[in-house]
């Protein structure tokens, strides 16, 4: 039986706002638990909810990336449900009349075509706050950190456009990118600033019907999005091939172990009860305002993959892939103002820089060696002070901190290339008068392989120079020398 | 001096005829004597109370005070006071001190009213009777077998019994119209948005405001004059402009359009009250004013539709109360459901807990459009009865409930008979409009009677000049319930 899977995601993004969606409390992360936690975000009695402008403008601008409708009404409503993590009792959240509509967004796959993902709406919430279950408590006790409570998301709802766990991914990048891009999230995955939810259903190829869909909820890398879809896939064609049915049921997966498990079932979920929430008066957006930000929208992935191809004659391939994440874009652009060689800069970046980063499991932002730094080390290649190999060894060097910048690096270890014709003539020389058999066999070979065997001298002089002599002089003298001797 | 109104009081204290400190204190002694027979007060706060008496003393002394400064007042417990317990009525806040003032706490307080305690009211403002409250009933200083209509009974008692100059009220459904008419007090409900409902503990947030309970109108101007105002801590709050409010006390009202909606005088209306109610608009004829029939023909569904969507509303405001950060948190719960469960079942009352279950009823998939959805539709209908109304007539006039204060006990089995009490005063809250209760004058039982006049948005400044008139020419305002 050959099986078709499909998959819709629902993304919650944390909006880059100062303080929260409701209340002046600061939506910093990692401060002591409750400690940026008001009387609003505590849902004391007689407390009300004011709406965080910021928060508005944020979401708008997603919806003006992904060419979305912007909702001009849009309402909040009260969703209804107990949990110690949501102090009202209920969530504050859109439903009918959301601020973002249907729009959609190219990913590239992996054989260079580009698919369309719709995206169904994105609605503005508030975020809850979160259940400790380890800590200095009390046997049998929790605790509850109300810090996150009231911090403001925007969840992206897709349609149900991606068919395989690859897409998915290249998806939940591309929001990645576009947010980051956007400066409305920063980004941060570990800490929770974006999450992901897959629903994913299986159905025999060609069948028209969805088969019933399950939800792993709470993703928060890109890794374990990937596992969890492919376990998940493999559970349900399990179920099915065996002649069971699928439960449609919320699942939660553990990227440590590599297991999931059930968390609860349709028929446990809640009626939630959702109605217009009466403290918050319907927000009115119009067409001015939306223009605004509109003509404040900073350059996005895709355009700016457009000018690297016109500007910098980059190739699509390396244009997609350095403008694809704002910061290595950032990079680039930087690099590229000083050494003015855009080829030699990308290729740096894309090399041996993304090699070294994904390696270390270092984000670009956080990387150890600046856009000045690399410049200058792409500079020393360009006036052959330094051969390639040494500039392996120079960015090695400044990666680890070893010096301040590439020059300082080939100062204090003397790297520098020997482009002195009278250092190299001697080098040669000695090499000729060590090497007899090899010298006889090239004067006895056929001039059509003797090119061939010229790398024998030229890997000789390279070690007598500890790597440092200039390659191409080392072959015009090495040349010229053997010539002699024929 | 417990005799005097809020204008009076203010003369007193500028003439140093007595200080707030001395008049405080004889309020404080006469709460102690009296307020055992009526229960108007849940707390007293004698030393807060002093402190803030002495302050408004210098206060006085360096003439920079404002009309409040010095008066005692006291507030429904509903509004947050810091530091102080604002229980709500409820088992469930009988624990709970603010860290804030509500809004209107803090403007009484900055203008230098004297805070004497917080009083009695409805359990989370959800009655007509002022039975369903933790603290016990309270009872009609008129006659202590009756109640004194809810919910903000208490407030409504303290002013009735001479406890306090004046008190603060919320009104939601009538809440304080009715008891002001129950209580034979002057009771300003303004138009939704008027008043702040920031630190008023919500009951159904559409439809609450915040209003003075007085003995005159002219000192419900008074009092409106510092509790209204844009808030921006209240995103319902409205950025419109505040007249001051006793600056038209005295218009004439010759030419004034009173609508009288006949839908008002059906079945159901006591004679007694029909009777004082008909000699009141007479009364507004010699005034100079027009009497003209309307029609709100949507009258007969504020009822239901109340009763759907202030529960609805209510259902969801109520869920912060789960033992979890404050409040009744119940003994050693075996776990997070048991611990929610039996801290709202030992927490909660009766009522409330009836309208915490016809709310989430209402909201439950399947049956929300037949109810709330349904509810709203039919509140726009009724808001649309009044906008037409009010292009013909200046004010609407009618009783305020059908009957006169009720006998303890009398309806607090029977929630329909109770919830029909407050059919003349759902549809100004349900339209957002504003609306004063009045005295008219007493039954042949010696029972106080009030007659409502309900204005068109932000149109407090003419219901006042409209009732100030009227208490201009009658005395009923000047009866009181004891005659100390």
């Amino acid at each position: 039986m050959e099986w078709e899977t499909v998959i819709g995601l629902e993304v919650h993004v944390q909006l880059a706002t100062q303080t929260k969606i409701f209340s002046g409390a600061s939506t910093r992360y990692g401060a002591e638990p409750n400690t940026q936690a008001c009387a609003i975000d505590l849902a004391m009695p007689g407390t009300l909810p004011v709406a965080n402008e910021e928060a508005f403008r944020l979401a708008t601008m997603f919806g003006l990336a992904i060419n979305a409708d912007i909702g001009k009404r849009s309402v909040f409503e009260r969703k209804n449900y107990f949990y110690p993590d949501l102090p009202k009792g209920y969530q504050t959240t859109q439903l009918d009349e959301p601020i973002v509509g249907a729009g959609s967004v190219d990913i590239t796959l992996d054989d260079g075509s580009t698919k369309s993902i719709r995206i169904h709406h994105a609605h503005l919430e508030e975020d809850a706050g979160k259940s400790l279950h380890e800590g200095d408590f009390e046997q049998g006790m929790s605790g509850i950190d109300l810090n996150r409570a009231g911090t403001p998301l925007i969840e992206i709802v897709s349609e149900p456009d991606m068919s395989n766990a690859a897409e998915a991914v290249a998806f939940a990048k591309k929001l990645h990118s576009l947010v980051t891009a956007l400066g409305i999230c920063d980004g941060e995955m570990s800490q929770g600033s974006m999450r992901f939810d897959v629903n994913i259903s299986v159905r025999l190829k060609g069948e028209e019907k969805l088969g019933t869909r399950t939800e792993t909820k709470n993703l928060n890398s890109f890794k374990f999005m990937e596992e969890a879809i492919a376990m998940e896939v493999e559970r349900q064609i399990d179920v099915l091939e065996d002649g069971g049915t699928i439960t449609q049921e919320t699942r939660l997966y553990n990227g440590d172990t590599k297991t999931a498990r059930a968390m609860r079932s349709k028929e446990e979920a809640n009626d939630y009860r959702y109605f217009p929430c009466p403290d918050l008066l319907p927000v009115i957006i119009d067409d001015e305002y939306i223009d605004q930000i509109r003509q404040q929208l900073p350059e996005l992935p895709a355009a700016r993959c457009q000018r690297f191809v016109e500007e910098y004659s980059l190739s699509e391939y390396d244009a997609n892939i350095l403008s694809d994440n704002t910061h290595t874009a950032n990079f680039f652009e930087e690099t590229v103002a000083i050494t003015k060689d855009a080829k030699l800069s990308a290729n740096w970046i894309m090399g041996e820089l993304s090699a070294r980063l994904n390696a270390d499991e270092i984000a670009i932002s956080d990387c150890p060696i600046n856009p000045t730094q690399l410049a200058n080390l792409i500079e020393r290649i360009k006036d052959n002070s330094i051969s390639n190999k040494i500039a392996k060894q120079v960015f090695d060097s400044l990666w680890k901190g070893e010096g301040e910048s590439a020059d300082a690096i080939i100062e204090a270890k003397g790297l520098k290339q020997v482009s002195d014709t009278g250092a190299l003539e001697g080098m040669v020389d000695e090499v000729i008068s060590n090497s007899g058999a090899q010298v006889d066999n090239y004067r006895k070979a056929d001039p059509d392989k003797r090119p061939k065997m010229l790398g024998y001298f030229v890997g000789q002089v390279m070690k007598a120079s500890k790597g440092q002599a200039n390659p191409k002089m080392i072959n015009e003298i090495l040349l010229k020398k053997l010539n002699e001797l024929l | 001096m417990h005799q005097y109104t809020i204008a009076e009081l203010i003369t007193g204290l500028r003439e140093k005829r007595f200080s707030s400190t001395e008049l405080t204190q004889h309020y404080l002694d006469r709460i102690h004597t009296l307020d055992k027979q009526f229960n108007s007060y849940i707390s007293v706060n004698e030393e807060q109370a002093l402190a803030s008496a002495l302050k408004a003393d210098e206060r006085i002394a360096k003439g920079e005070s404002g009309d409040l400064c010095g008066i005692p007042i006291a507030h429904k417990d509903l509004f947050c006071t810091q530091g102080v317990k604002t229980s709500c009525g409820s088992k469930m806040l009988d624990n709970f001190i603010p860290p804030y003032n509500a809004t209107i706490v803090e403007n009484l307080a900055n203008a230098g009213a004297v805070t004497l305690g917080k009083t009695n009211m409805d359990e989370f403002a959800m009655g007509s009777s002022n039975e369903s409250s933790f603290y016990g009933a309270v009872k009609n200083p008129w006659d202590t077998n009756t109640v004194p209509g809810g919910s903000s009974g208490g407030s409504a008692a303290a002013i009735a019994a001479q406890l306090a100059a004046a008190t603060t009220g919320s009104d939601t459904g009538g809440s304080i119209r009715q008891p002001a008419s129950f209580c034979g007090l002057t009771g300003l409900k303004p138009t939704y948005g008027r008043v702040s409902r920031w630190g008023m503990v919500a009951y159904a947030s559409s439809l609450d405001q915040a209003g003075p309970m007085t003995r005159t109108a002219e000192d419900a101007a008074i009092m409106l004059n510092t509790m209204a105002g844009f808030d921006a801590k209240d995103s319902t709050s409205v950025d419109e402009a505040k007249p001051d409010y006793t600056a038209t006390l005295n218009d004439s009202l010759e030419g004034l359009r009173i609508g009288v909606p006949e839908e008002y005088f059906q079945d159901g209306l006591d004679n007694d009250v029909a009777t004082l109610i008909q000699s009141a608009l007479a009364e507004y004829e010699k005034l100079g004013a027009t009497l003209h029939t309307i029609s709100l023909p949507h009258t007969h569904l504020a009822v239901p539709a109340y009763y759907v969507i202030a529960p609805a509303e209510a259902s969801a405001n109520l869920s912060r109360f789960d033992g979890v950060r404050y409040g009744h948190r119940c003994d050693n719960p075996s776990d997070l459901m048991d611990l929610y469960k039996r801290s709202r079942e030992e927490g909660f009352g009766e009522e409330v807990k009836r309208r915490i279950l016809v709310g989430a009823y209402a909201l439950s998939a399947g049956y929300y459009d037949a109810y709330y959805r349904k509810a709203q539709q039919v509140r726009r209908l009724i808001k649309q009865d009044f906008v037409d109304a009010f292009k013909q007539v200046d004010v609407i006039a009618g009783p305020v409930a059908p009957t006169p204060a009720f006998g303890i006990g009398a309806k607090s089995k029977d929630p329909v008979s109770m919830y029909l009490e407050d059919i003349y005063t759902l549809p100004t809250n349900l339209a957002g409009l504003c609306g004063i209760s009045i005295p008219c004058g007493l039954t042949p039982n010696k029972q106080p009677v009030g007659l409502q006049l309900t204005g068109n948005y932000f149109a407090e400044a003419k219901l006042l000049n409209v009732a100030h008139q009227f208490q201009q020419q009658t005395d009923h305002h000047k009866q009181t319930a004891l005659n100390d």
